[in-house]
């Protein structure tokens, strides 16, 4: 009997002492002045203001970005009347749509990014074919997947439509007449649909020209709303102002052990801030990081060909319908277009991720565990080479990365 | 009014010492032909921003040279990648002094970059070293 009750005695203080350990409070404060700075780099509050976008004159006038506002939810504009960039960007989901690849008229051909925050990015897509928000606007428009509609019939109904007939007239002056059907066919696009092309081929450089400026002028009224889509202060902020005010209570208030030694895997140990790094989390930069094609698509070749394509762009900086005549493009002018971009993608945002799923320029990861478990194993690449190294986190250590990232969750909704 | 001096004698001590630490960070070319120095318009130099160096180019006996031809390589030894961007030299500012620009850096860690400088017959590298 006594034994039993030694045995029983051991036994509790064995159990005790393993759950005592396995929780044991770890130190409010385990930051070293240089993980301080990296937190601080990392903080909501050291996001300073959307830059400027100089090819933008309306870029950050209201009235602009109130018309930006009714087109982005407008599905006239579309091929079939029911195609807005809402359907895909839907704002109770972060302005992405919950499915692998976007699906307007047919199936787009990456996974859609969230809207917001992307007025910061000198780079707009997963690779980076855009260098503006209103140049970006244009291209699902004549997507045939996506809006599935031309610029000759977009400009018609924006310049004949009365509600946004007098919007665009305060903003850029009135808009040239496009009534006449022999200088303006009722459908015409440059580009891959012969038809259309060779309306368009057939309309004078300068009606081509007027057609552009106009269509031109649609995409900065939209950009202009998408520069008001701005992120939000997150959990992870919280405890930030906590670890530089050294409020210990606070910290522990805020942060679970879990998620501070998430947090510390995840500016340390698992490199994760090498990409991933300032307000936002990301550097915008492209990075091959060996995502695995998605089942039936060849690997994507990323920035090597969406650099082409920007240069390449009617539309952009240095083009003639940017606003600044003095074309400041230091991005697009020192753009690099080497074959180390062969298979890179642009680093994603980290903010917010809980209602952005699935992951990866195609969709290719359905949950944050998932992504998580492809970091660990860093597998080598189909094309190009993998940046990243294989991190040998155990289970309990990728578990508390995924903690951390729920954090940066931003507790309300739009 | 004592103070308002006391500050403005230690601030204009500050910005000597900083310009000399500038000086004095010069890098020797691989074979010696010449010794280079930058100075950045973004002061400190960080992550995720567009801007631009003068690179200060002088030969052996730090006498400026001047009509040289510079193209810049580089990026982090330790990761194996290049640099984000394509920087380029674009003009001559005076004498040995040259504009160099396009240079972000997208991730903190060390940096290298390689200055390739041709001026008359002599060709050679230098290559500065920047930790972020
Ligand atoms: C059929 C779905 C669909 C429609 C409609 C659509 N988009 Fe997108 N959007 C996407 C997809 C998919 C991507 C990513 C494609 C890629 O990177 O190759 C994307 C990317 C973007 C981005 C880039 C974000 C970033 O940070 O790179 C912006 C901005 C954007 N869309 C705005 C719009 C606007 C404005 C409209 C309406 C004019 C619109 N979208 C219509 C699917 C759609
Ligand atoms: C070498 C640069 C690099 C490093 C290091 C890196 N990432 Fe990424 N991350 C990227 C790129 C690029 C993508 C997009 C890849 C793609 O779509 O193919 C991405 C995508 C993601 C996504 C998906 C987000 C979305 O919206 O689809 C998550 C989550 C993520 N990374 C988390 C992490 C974590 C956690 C770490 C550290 C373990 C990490 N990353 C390390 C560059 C990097
Ligand atoms: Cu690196």
């Amino acid at each position: 009997m006594r034994r039993m009750r030694q045995l029983l005695l051991l036994l509790l203080i064995g159990t005790a002492g393993y759950f005592g350990w396995m929780y044991r409070p770890v130190s409010p404060h385990p930051w070293s002045e240089a993980d301080l700075d990296t937190l601080r780099s990392l903080w909501f509050e050291s996001l300073p203001a959307p830059p400027e976008d100089l090819s933008n004159a309306v870029a950050d006038d209201g009235r602009a970005a109130l018309m930006g506002n009714r087109l982005f939810f407008d599905t006239r504009m579309s091929a079939n009347g029911e195609v807005s960039c809402a359907s895909c960007h839907d704002p109770d989901l972060e302005f992405t749509d919950g499915r692998h690849k976007g699906r307007g008229i047919g199936e787009s051909k990456r996974n859609t990014r969230s809207v917001v925050a992307s007025a910061y990015s000198p780079w707009l897509y997963w690779d980076g074919r855009r260098d503006s928000l209103w140049s970006q606007a244009l291209s699902p428009l004549e997507d045939p997947n996506e809006h599935g509609s031309n610029r000759m019939h977009i400009v018609r109904f924006v310049t004949t439509e009365p509600t946004y007939k007098s919007m665009y007239a305060a903003l850029f002056g009135p808009a040239p007449d496009f009534a006449d059907s022999n200088r303006y066919p009722s459908a015409a696009a440059p580009g891959n649909n012969e038809e259309l092309a060779r309306a368009w081929r057939q309309m004078s450089q300068q009606d081509r020209q007027s057609v552009n400026r106009v269509f031109a002028n649609i995409g900065k009224a939209i950009a202009a709303y998408e520069r008001t889509l701005l992120p939000e202060r997150s959990r992870f902020d919280d405890y930030v102002r906590a670890v530089i005010d050294d409020d210990r209570q606070r910290q522990q208030a805020v942060f679970s052990n879990d998620e501070v030694l998430g947090l510390q895997l995840f500016i340390g140990a698992a490199r994760c801030t090498e990409c991933h790094n300032g307000p936002l989390l990301t550097n915008d930069e492209f990075h091959n990081t060996a995502v695995l094609a998605f089942p039936g698509d060849l690997p994507d070749r990323g920035r090597i060909d969406g650099v082409r394509e920007v240069i390449e762009n009617e539309f952009n900086c240095l083009g003639e319908y940017s606003d600044d005549p003095q074309h400041r493009c230091p991005e697009l002018t020192f753009v690099r277009t080497d074959p180390e971009l062969v298979g890179a993608i642009r680093t994603p945002s980290l903010r917010n991720l809980a209602r952005t799923g699935p992951f990866m320029h195609k969709g290719q990861i359905d949950s944050l565990a998932g992504v998580l478990e492809h970091y660990n194993r860093a597998p080598d690449a189909m094309i190009g080479h993998n940046e990243a190294k294989p991190l040998g986190l155990s289970r309990p250590q990728l578990r508390r990365l995924e903690a951390f990232l729920e954090t940066l969750a931003a507790p309300s909704s739009r | 009014m004592a103070s308002w001096r006391r500050c403005l004698f230690v601030a204009a001590m500050m910005m000597v010492v900083v310009a000399s630490a500038d000086e004095s960070n010069s890098w020797l070319s691989r074979s010696g032909h010449f010794r280079v120095s930058y100075e950045s318009d973004l002061q400190p130099i960080v992550i995720n921003r567009m801007h631009s160096w003068v690179l200060i180019v002088a030969d052996g006996d730090g006498v400026p040279v001047t009509g040289a031809t510079l193209s810049i390589a580089g990026g982090m030894p330790a990761h194996d990648h290049g640099l984000p961007t394509s920087p380029q030299v674009t003009r001559e500012l005076g004498p040995g002094r040259y504009l160099l620009e396009g240079l972000r850096f997208h991730m903190n860690g060390e940096w290298q970059i390689e200055i390739a400088i041709e001026a008359g017959e002599l060709r050679d590298v230098a290559v500065i070293p920047l930790q972020l």
